[in-house]
């Protein structure tokens, strides 16, 4: 056996070593990987005929464009908000930061069906606004603005995860230079700011696009479930299942594997430019009053 | 008027606690209206129906399974990818996200063909008297999927931080590989592994479209409570549904909390060290 | 441009930074804010630059009022203690930002790289134009750093901790030039400072912090030869305390009767650094042992026990002297303040 050039570490034998690496591979295998193969598999399990026939039916088409509005809408303007947040939270201190932080964290940790019931009771019959809705003949639930909305609940912290624990490392430093050489906030925001989270940025709107595609559960409750109008491709996926159309099910649920793929290709890609694993953001936020110690 | 060094602050501060209050707090003020709206006792009667009972029993019960599951799991498949370099550590690396990017009802209805009798691990399992699919061990299984990525992407960065001479002093004072790992390495870990823990259950608490496939959905024994809810809703049942999805959120705010807690325990600790 | 401070107050929270702070900086002079960390010496900066904003009193430039004018529009220049130089730009891009600002008097694209190039010369990194942060070393960071502050033709030059981050060498040939450029330059300039090696040697004048007040100012000369106070005495060097009472405007000590016109009667603290004291065989003086003998490259110090305090003092390398040996110590110089 060679001499190594530094005694070895703990769990360095090989012994452990290869109990373990073969421990967790093969359970990652089983666990994660076979659902991935047994999706492609059964999507042309009855010949590339009826994957095509599935994709090509009105009912997976109209989902699709349903899955793709709703991204449309939600995308930007989480990522909208997930920009001003991580600004306010990060270059500024004032009073009920964390408690912000905290809000803003909320449809991270509550199920999706909680969110979906919840916006039942702003804005269904039930609810405090669905009468008054109604008399104005706007119609939310049961249509595309309300699976927006239970979309935008649900990935509502996905771009701010991302950006404050980035930006609350890189400090204010950056910001305060090129304002004291006379640059306007927008034109800071756009040349110094921007250049240095946009790698995390662009994962950010990545991952939440990936989430709002695939919502199921709070989308399922406030959609009204209407075949080839209020489906998304995950509640079509569901549809196709109950009725016993498992090819067509795993067909129209490889669209949103490629899709969830290509997020994972994009986040290694991303990360090796800089952009963050998905941290905890409260334990970031350190206050930034020891700014007189050397 | 207090003066700010940089720009911004109304701007970026009015759209985040306009949008958190419209699209966060009004919806879930909603919810505790509606429950709030029942009344104690039939509140009270509601959520401890004994329907509900089991459900929260299910539900809470599969999901500390999943997570004590993915407690060793997951360490495992963190210290494995920091420690380690052997072919494919990068990609397993990359798949350890799949949980957190796949669709979870595509994860449900792929788990579900999985092990469902007569699938590629069913035939297997079935003869063996071990049934998965459409029973609590299904909804655990579920469990485990989704919540899979919390613990290692707690652990991993910390891992990756510990100093190596904290090791070397341990080896230097004669302790064995197993007391470092034991009475070193693990609780330096141990405020993200809880951190992680809480994260894991939490999520398998709330999780919904993963499970309703491989779940048997049957009342008092394999039905979870987020799918309760669900089912209250399509009775027309709103105030049960309002009442009981409250317990979730609840459960979720209290959860929210320990997590919290927790991290800024982890951090102290990373600062300390 | 002339700085006033008046009567400058702020508070983080609960803790009082800087406490009722007035100070004139006059056109063209070098001063230099020393003080232990937490003293509030980088808040007073941050607040003259207009990064802070003081919770009471005035900052003037040059009698005008700017106690409200944002960084942006205040005209300084100010050089990060971490250089803040943009991860993503060349050096020489970092040094053209604040030309290129809205804000800035339109240059064309000809005359914005003549002057980056004569602002390279000057702060001696030609040829590094390209070269991206991460790509030169911590003091060429620094000659950036200054470089793009002085871009905007500033009025004030403000620096944190300039030198904080460099190791010795570079912190010596950097504080030269430093003098060089301010002295081709003459603009006024501030800088931050916990170092009074650094501040003493740079510095046309020191101003020195404690608990966020000022608790001293003057040249370099003033502040070393006459402290006004105990810490300024600790603070800038080598100190020994030896315990006295004073009484009638003196204070004895063995057989030594020092002046100390200033100090009321009761508990005193002479303090004297090594070099106050003088080693000889015999004649008046302390009675001292010496306990140990350090030879350095220039002198041999020694260590010796006087009336129970250890003291430590210089002689030239020729003197002859053993431990064990009993001598006495003449006191040079001293500075006497009553106990506090």
């Amino acid at each position: 056996m060679p001499h190594s050039t530094r005694p070895a570490r703990v769990g360095e034998g090989t012994g452990v070593r290869r109990t373990l690496i073969g421990f967790v591979l093969v359970i990652s295998a089983l666990l994660v990987v076979a659902p991935l193969c047994v999706i492609a598999v059964e999507a042309f399990s009855k010949g590339v005929g009826v994957f095509a026939a599935t994709i090509a039916h009105p009912d997976t088409r109209s989902a699709i464009l349903m899955t793709l509005a709703t991204a449309l809408i939600a995308v930007p303007v989480n990522t909208a908000f997930g920009l001003a947040a991580a600004w306010s939270i990060t270059k500024f201190d004032f009073p009920g930061r964390s408690l912000l932080l905290i809000l803003i964290e909320i449809p991270f940790s509550v199920s999706p069906i909680v969110a979906g019931v919840a916006y039942l009771f702003v804005y269904g019959m039930q609810g405090l606004f669905g009468p008054l809705l109604q008399d104005a003949g706007i119609k939310i639930l049961f249509a595309l603005p309300g699976i927006v909305l239970a979309s935008m609940f649900v990935t509502a912290p996905f771009v701010a995860r991302e950006l404050i624990p980035l930006m609350q490392a890189q400090g204010r430093d950056l910001e305060e230079a090129a304002t004291s050489l006379g640059a306007s906030g927008w034109q800071t925001f756009r040349t110094v700011t921007l250049p240095n989270i946009k790698w995390a940025l662009l994962y950010g709107v990545i991952l939440c696009n990936a989430r709002v595609m695939g919502e199921f559960g709070a989308v399922s409750i406030v959609s009204g479930n209407i075949r080839g109008q209020t489906n998304t491709l995950p509640l079509h996926i569901e549809l196709l299942y109950h009725d016993y159309q498992t090819a067509g099910a795993f067909a129209a649920a490889l669209i949103l594997t490629v899709i969830a793929v290509f997020t994972i290709i994009a986040k290694v890609l991303l990360e090796r430019r800089g952009a963050g694993r998905v941290r905890p953001i409260v334990a970031t936020l350190g206050t930034a009053e020891a700014k007189d110690q050397p | 008027m207090k003066q700010r060094v940089l720009p911004g602050l109304s701007l970026s501060l009015g759209v985040t606690l306009f949008y958190a209050a419209l699209i966060i707090a009004l919806p879930v003020l909603a919810l505790v209206f509606k429950a709030a709206s029942l009344g104690p006792a039939a509140y009270w009667q509601i959520v401890t129906s004994e329907r509900a009972l089991a459900s929260y029993r299910v539900t809470a019960l599969s999901a500390l399974a999943a997570t004590v599951f993915n407690f060793f799991f997951g360490l495992a498949l963190a210290w494995v990818l920091v420690r380690y370099r052997f072919p494919g550590r990068r990609l397993l690396d990359a798949v350890v996200d799949l949980p957190f990017a796949l669709p979870t009802a595509v994860a449900g209805i792929a788990l579900t063909t999985l092990f469902a009798p007569g699938g590629w691990f069913g035939h297997v399992l079935d003869p063996l008297g071990i049934r998965v699919a459409y029973t609590p061990l299904g909804i655990m299984l579920a469990m485990c999927f989704t919540s899979l990525p919390f613990i290692v992407r707690t652990v991993q960065p910390v891992l990756e931080e510990l100093d190596p001479a904290l090791e070397e002093a341990g080896q230097s004072l004669g302790a064995s590989d197993r007391e470092i790992f034991t009475r070193v390495i693990l609780p330096l870990l141990a405020p993200s592994i809880l951190a992680g823990l809480s994260l894991s259950f939490a999520r398998s608490l709330g999780e919904f479209g993963a499970i309703i496939f491989i779940a048997g959905n049957q009342p008092m024994s394999t039905e979870i409570t987020a799918l309760l809810v669900f089912i209250r809703l399509e009775e027309y049942e709103y105030q049960a549904a309002a009442a009981i999805a409250s317990v979730l959120l609840i459960t979720a705010f209290v959860m929210l909390a320990l997590t919290n807690i927790l991290q800024r325990r982890a951090l102290r600790y990373m600062q300390r060290g | 441009m002339k700085i006033a401070l008046d009567h400058v107050v702020k508070t983080f929270n609960t803790f009082r930074a800087v406490h009722d702070v007035s100070l004139t900086v006059e056109s063209g002079e070098l001063v230099a804010l020393l003080g232990p960390s937490g003293s509030g010496k980088t808040t007073l900066l941050r607040m003259v630059a207009g990064l802070e904003f003081p919770d009471d009193g005035h900052i003037l430039f040059g009698g005008e009022d700017a106690t409200l004018i944002p960084v942006r529009e205040r005209g300084v220049g100010f050089v990060f203690q971490h250089y803040a130089l943009f991860p993503h730009m060349t050096v020489a891009d970092n040094i053209a930002f604040g030309m290129r600002t809205a804000r800035a008097a339109k240059r064309s694209r000809a005359e914005i790289s003549a002057r980056v190039a004569e602002l390279l010369r000057l702060v001696q990194l030609d040829g590094l134009g390209d070269r991206f942060p991460a790509q030169i070393s911590g003091g060429q960071r620094q000659r950036v750093a200054l470089a793009r502050a002085l871009a905007v033709d500033p009025k004030v030059l403000l620096l944190d901790e300039p030198f904080g981050a460099l190791d010795a060498n570079v912190r010596r040939d950097l504080r030269r030039w430093l003098r060089e450029i301010h002295a081709e330059l003459g603009i006024t300039t501030l800088f931050v400072t916990h170092d009074q090696e650094e501040a003493l040697d740079l510095a046309d004048r020191v101003v020195i912090l404690h608990q966020g007040k000022i608790v001293q100012q003057g040249t370099p000369r003033a502040v070393t030869r006459t402290p006004n106070s105990a810490f300024v005495m600790r603070f800038l060097g080598d100190t020994h305390r030896i315990s006295a009472r004073a009484q009638g405007g003196r204070v004895e000590l063995g057989a030594l009767t020092l002046d100390a016109p200033d100090v009321a009667d009761g508990p005193a603290e002479i303090y004297v650094r090594p070099a106050d004291l003088e080693w000889t065989r015999s004649g008046p003086g302390l009675a001292a042992t010496v306990t140990r003998v350090i030879d350095r490259p220039g002198a041999r110090r020694l260590q010796v026990l006087a009336g129970g305090d250890v003291l430590e003092l210089d002689v030239a390398p020729e003197v002859e002297v053993a431990e064990g040996e009993a001598g006495q110590l003449r006191i040079v110089r001293s500075r006497i303040f009553a106990a506090s």
